[in-house]
């Protein structure tokens, strides 16, 4: 049993659990921070999506041992916060659209959006289809349509 | 051409200006209850022709199974003005909350968030009248909501009476405010008392015609939206239940096999985390402090096993059990110089699950059970729970939790079932949650099938249209089964289920076109693997298979598809969403070599879908490089029309024709399961290729038909058999081969197959390599 300390939605949590247990688990069952959803617990369907140091990763596949004590995830309940509101811009874009079906992808879609969007704009370049085509998430809903539709508008905001 | 359109389709539901009686309930706050068989009227005898289901569907029997049944649902206003209600049908996606919310809102003259509608729990005395399946819940529960709504509304208007010293007759209420003539005003929340009835008496109501409706028919957002993108939607995994750890189960390397013995279970009592190991009929159960404890622990397990159903079968050996149990076409006596046209068709196994794995949390102690889990039919899942755990049906509490995604998977208590049987072994309340891994291989499937379909022409006139869909065997032994009989369905007949799957197929089965002596027969064979009624349930094959007819048909006759289709339509609902499409989705507009449309239409749920998609086969499009994903052909335009009858909210109508459309794309070019030596293949997202986005179309269009109706259909499942049809018939196009076999790909394995032992993948360690 490790002692674990790191940022979690801009708060220092400090936990105890073995070191090769998966962020996911440390999140969800352990933190009872409930937004990454299970889907696949290997890196394929994306469910978990959340951000570390700003940048979209999927704790299913990273050992908590491996987050260290500066290290900032971010899940979608700290999402607002990153840009001191109420809802982010992406999650604005998502209610306007209307995206949501099951909802239970829509967390990690929301996070890998973000991600992708700010990848984009820190190369300088606009959104393309090309870009949407390397989101991974799984949709089983299929409401594909409006997730690209919602990160366009999304990205017009950010 | 015998056309329809003197028959009014919704003619026998004329809900106009009709008169409902309803229910005060008594007590200390407002309630109000309606019987929820209200508004469906008896029809009569079936008809040979027309064809069974344009007057008498799956939709109808569902109704009618619920017609003797006295089963009340209740409106509650509460002191703070708002309304609740429980609903006794289950959300996983579709947007009933949502849509229910909306027809209560309009009843009541209040504010749509201001309506809570939840989950029912099981309620027995329901009977058959509880069930989420075939696109069933507004049609069975627009009326009775309303009447119930209606009768608040009133209640309130009478006692707002009182208070404002008038009359109801110059009273308008407006958002929960009413109004008198005086301008003085009184609030929903301060009537919600005073209008409670102190006995319970029946009332009678008149409902409000369609032409003042300023709710339904709008466009509204999911109530739940807010919910969802901030994650705080709450599904069963999220659900905290005190004790209830972290639970998965070790499965057998091969489909329904069986745990002999435990080599190794002190062992993997002693890992971190883990507290109870236990062998149950499905495989050895493990419950640790996390999921990721589970996994590890699963892994480690050395389990014995006994064989499963289908040792050593493979998906030759299956298909060649379907065509020897096809019934043979027998066309009827024709005219020597008629041509004729045959063709087969083969659909491959398919997953049925949903993003969220099959999971529910169990409790079961010595006297009672309770069980938290996304079930579509609850009444079957208390049934199955109390015998399962030796309980009396009343000692078992079945709390329906909504759902992430179902696809007819939540049709089946598979996970509650086996969530309660472990808790009684453990001792202690549990956490089920199946690996994804399991989903494929163990899970649900929608079964493989074939149909063969021969057709007679003669001068440009199709004299005979036969289709004979045979199928590995159909499970309804659930909800739908529930409808007709739950006990009778799960007799060893040595029949199978054909009877039962035979009512459905009849019940859903409509080909719209005049094509003469048309037949459409159903036999289903083998009963070993694990079925279910997949979104749309025989529909997207059996369409499928005839709109590719259809085409070829147009062709033999030298005619145009959608001028073929519009000749022969029986239904003037049908041509109209076709004509819908075919304008807005420019049929006919060049395009270069291997590109193509395709068109297709699909009647069903008292409503009709047509669907327009231009395909991208050319090698460029087709060999694009994504890792460990299936490229393929692209669908870079869907148009889809849907009249869908009255609509309550289009916005919620265009999602599902969304998802129907995401579902064809991959039921005709990506997803299947391949069974090999006794197990199917698949283990992940990246093995079984649902839709993705490098597989979505670029421009999507959905036209919500206008109707007068006063009648709603079926949403949820409208909008997959016309989408898949129209895939299969631009892909024909483009290459100018018709496919046979669906999906396309299926021949080709595209990817590395996981070991079956352990069933489960390790959890990946590298996923800081793989940011962006």
């Amino acid at each position: 049993m490790g002692q674990h300390t790191f940022i979690l939605n801009g708060s220092t949590v400090t936990v105890n659990v073995d070191d090769d247990v998966r962020l996911l688990w440390v999140l969800r069952d352990v933190l009872g921070i409930t937004g990454p959803k299970y889907g696949c617990g290997i890196n394929v369907c994306k469910a978990c999506t959340s951000h570390i140091n700003g940048k979209a990763f999927n704790p299913c596949s990273v050992q908590v041992k491996d987050i260290g004590p500066t290290d900032q995830v971010t899940t979608i309940e700290g999402l607002p916060a990153t840009v001191g509101a109420e809802l982010h811009p992406m999650q604005e874009a998502w209610l306007e659209n209307d995206v949501a079906q099951c909802g239970y992808c829509q967390p990690g879609q929301i996070m890998a959006a973000v991600a992708k969007v700010n990848q984009v704009h820190a190369a300088g370049r606009e959104l393309t289809d090309a870009d949407l085509d390397e989101i991974r998430n799984i949709c089983r809903c299929g409401t594909y349509s409006r997730i690209r539709t919602a990160i366009r508008a999304g990205a017009e905001a950010m | 051409m015998t056309d329809l359109e003197s028959r009014p389709p919704f003619a026998r539901a004329n809900l106009r200006r009709r008169t409902f009686v309803g229910y005060l309930l008594g007590g200390a706050t407002l309630a109000v209850a309606a019987d929820l068989s209200l508004g469906n009227p008896a029809y009569a005898a079936v008809p040979s022709l027309p064809q069974i289901p344009e007057l008498y569907d799956l939709g109808d029997l569902q109704t009618d199974a619920a017609r003797p049944t006295a089963n009340l649902i209740r409106i509650v206003i509460n002191t703070d003005g708002t309304a609740s209600f429980e609903l006794p049908r289950m959300e996983v996606g579709q947007g009933i909350t949502t849509s229910t919310a909306m027809i209560i809102a309009e009843e009541l003259d209040l504010p749509v968030d201001k309506v809570h509608v939840s989950l029912a729990p099981a309620r027995p005395e329901l009977m058959f009248n509880q069930l989420t399946g075939g696109s069933n819940t507004t049609v069975s529960t627009y009326t009775p909501i309303r009447v119930a709504a209606a009768i608040a509304r009133n209640a309130l208007l009478g006692a707002a009476a009182i208070e404002l010293g008038s009359i109801v007759a110059l009273l308008t209420s407006k958002e929960g405010v009413i109004t008198g003539p005086t301008g003085a005003s009184v609030s929903y929340a301060d009537l919600a008392t005073k209008a409670a009835s102190p006995t319970t008496q029946a009332v009678s109501v008149t409902l409000a015609p369609r032409s003042s409706f300023t709710v339904i028919g709008t466009p509204q957002n999911r109530v739940d939206a807010l919910a969802a993108v901030t994650g705080r939607k709450t599904f069963t995994l999220d659900l905290e239940i005190p004790g209830a750890l972290p639970t998965m189960v070790c499965r057998p390397p091969t489909l329904n096999g069986s745990p002999r013995s435990i080599s190794n279970r002190a062992q993997v009592l002693a890992m971190p985390g883990v507290t109870h190991v236990e062998a149950v009929d499905t495989g050895v159960a493990v419950r640790a402090a996390t999921f990721g404890q589970c996994i590890d622990a699963v892994r480690a397990l050395v389990v014995v096993w006994n064989p499963g159903s289908v040792e050593g079968e493979s998906d030759a050996t299956v298909l060649a059990k379907l065509r020897a149990a096809e019934i043979p076409l027998a066309v009827p006596p024709i005219p020597l110089l008629a041509q004729t046209v045959e063709a087969e068709f083969t659909f491959m196994f398919r997953s049925s699950a949903a993003l969220e794995p099959n999971c529910a949390v169990a409790d079961v102690r010595a006297d009672h059970a309770t069980v938290w889990a996304g079930l579509k039919a609850p009444i079957v899942a208390q049934t199955e729970i109390a015998a399962a755990v030796g309980l009396p049906v009343e000692k078992v509490t079945v709390n329906v939790v909504t759902g992430g995604g179902s696809f007819g998977h939540k049709l089946f208590n598979d996970a509650a079932v086996e969530a309660a049987k472990i808790s009684q072994k453990m001792g202690v309340p549990v956490k089920l949650m199946w690996h994804r891994a399991d989903e494929p291989r163990q899970g649900r499937v929608h079964p493989m099938a074939t149909s063969r379909i021969r057709a007679t022409v003669l001068l440009g006139q199709v004299l005979t249209f036969e289709q004979r869909h045979t199928s590995v065997s159909t499970d309804f032994g659930h909800g739908l089964g529930e409808m007709i009989s739950h006990n009778l369905d799960k007799l060893p007949t040595g029949l199978g289920n054909l009877g039962f799957a035979e009512t459905i197929f009849t019940l859903t089965q409509e080909l719209p076109y005049d094509f003469g002596v048309v037949t459409q027969l159903l036999n289903e064979c083998d009963m070993r693997f694990n079925t279910g009624s997949m979104r749309n349930i025989y529909s997207p094959d059996v369409a499928c298979a005839n709109e590719l007819m259809v085409d070829r048909l147009a062709a033999l006759t030298g005619q145009d598809p959608v001028a073929f289709r519009l000749a022969f339509l029986k239904n003037s609902r049908v041509k109209d969403v076709l004509r819908k499409v075919a304008a807005v989705g420019q049929w006919g507009r060049s395009m270069p070599a291997g590109m193509a449309q395709g068109v297709a239409v699909h009647s069903e749920y008292k409503g009709a879908t047509a669907v327009l998609v231009e395909i991208d086969c050319r090698p460029a499009t087709v060999n694009r490089p994504i890792v460990n994903g299936v490229t393929g052909p692209r669908v870079t335009k869907a148009v889809i029309a849907v009249d869908a009858g009255l609509v309550i909210n289009p916005r919620g109508l265009e999602a599902q024709m969304m998802g129907g459309v995401s579902d064809g794309i991959a039921l005709a070019l990506t997803s299947s399961l391949h069974l090999r030596d006794g197990h199917f293949l698949e283990a992940s997202w990246d093995n079984y290729f649902y839709t993705r986005e490098w597989n979505a179309p670029l421009d999507f269009q959905c036209i919500v038909m206008p109707s007068t109706s006063e009648q709603p259909g079926g949403a949820g499942e409208a909008g997959v058999a016309a989408s898949v049809s129209a895939v299969a018939c631009a892909y024909a196009r483009a290459t100018g081969t018709m496919p046979t076999r669906f999906p396309i790909n299926h021949d080709q394995l595209s990817f590395t197959v996981k070991p079956f032992v352990p069933p489960i993948p390790e959890s990946p360690t590298d996923g800081l390599s793989h940011t962006f």
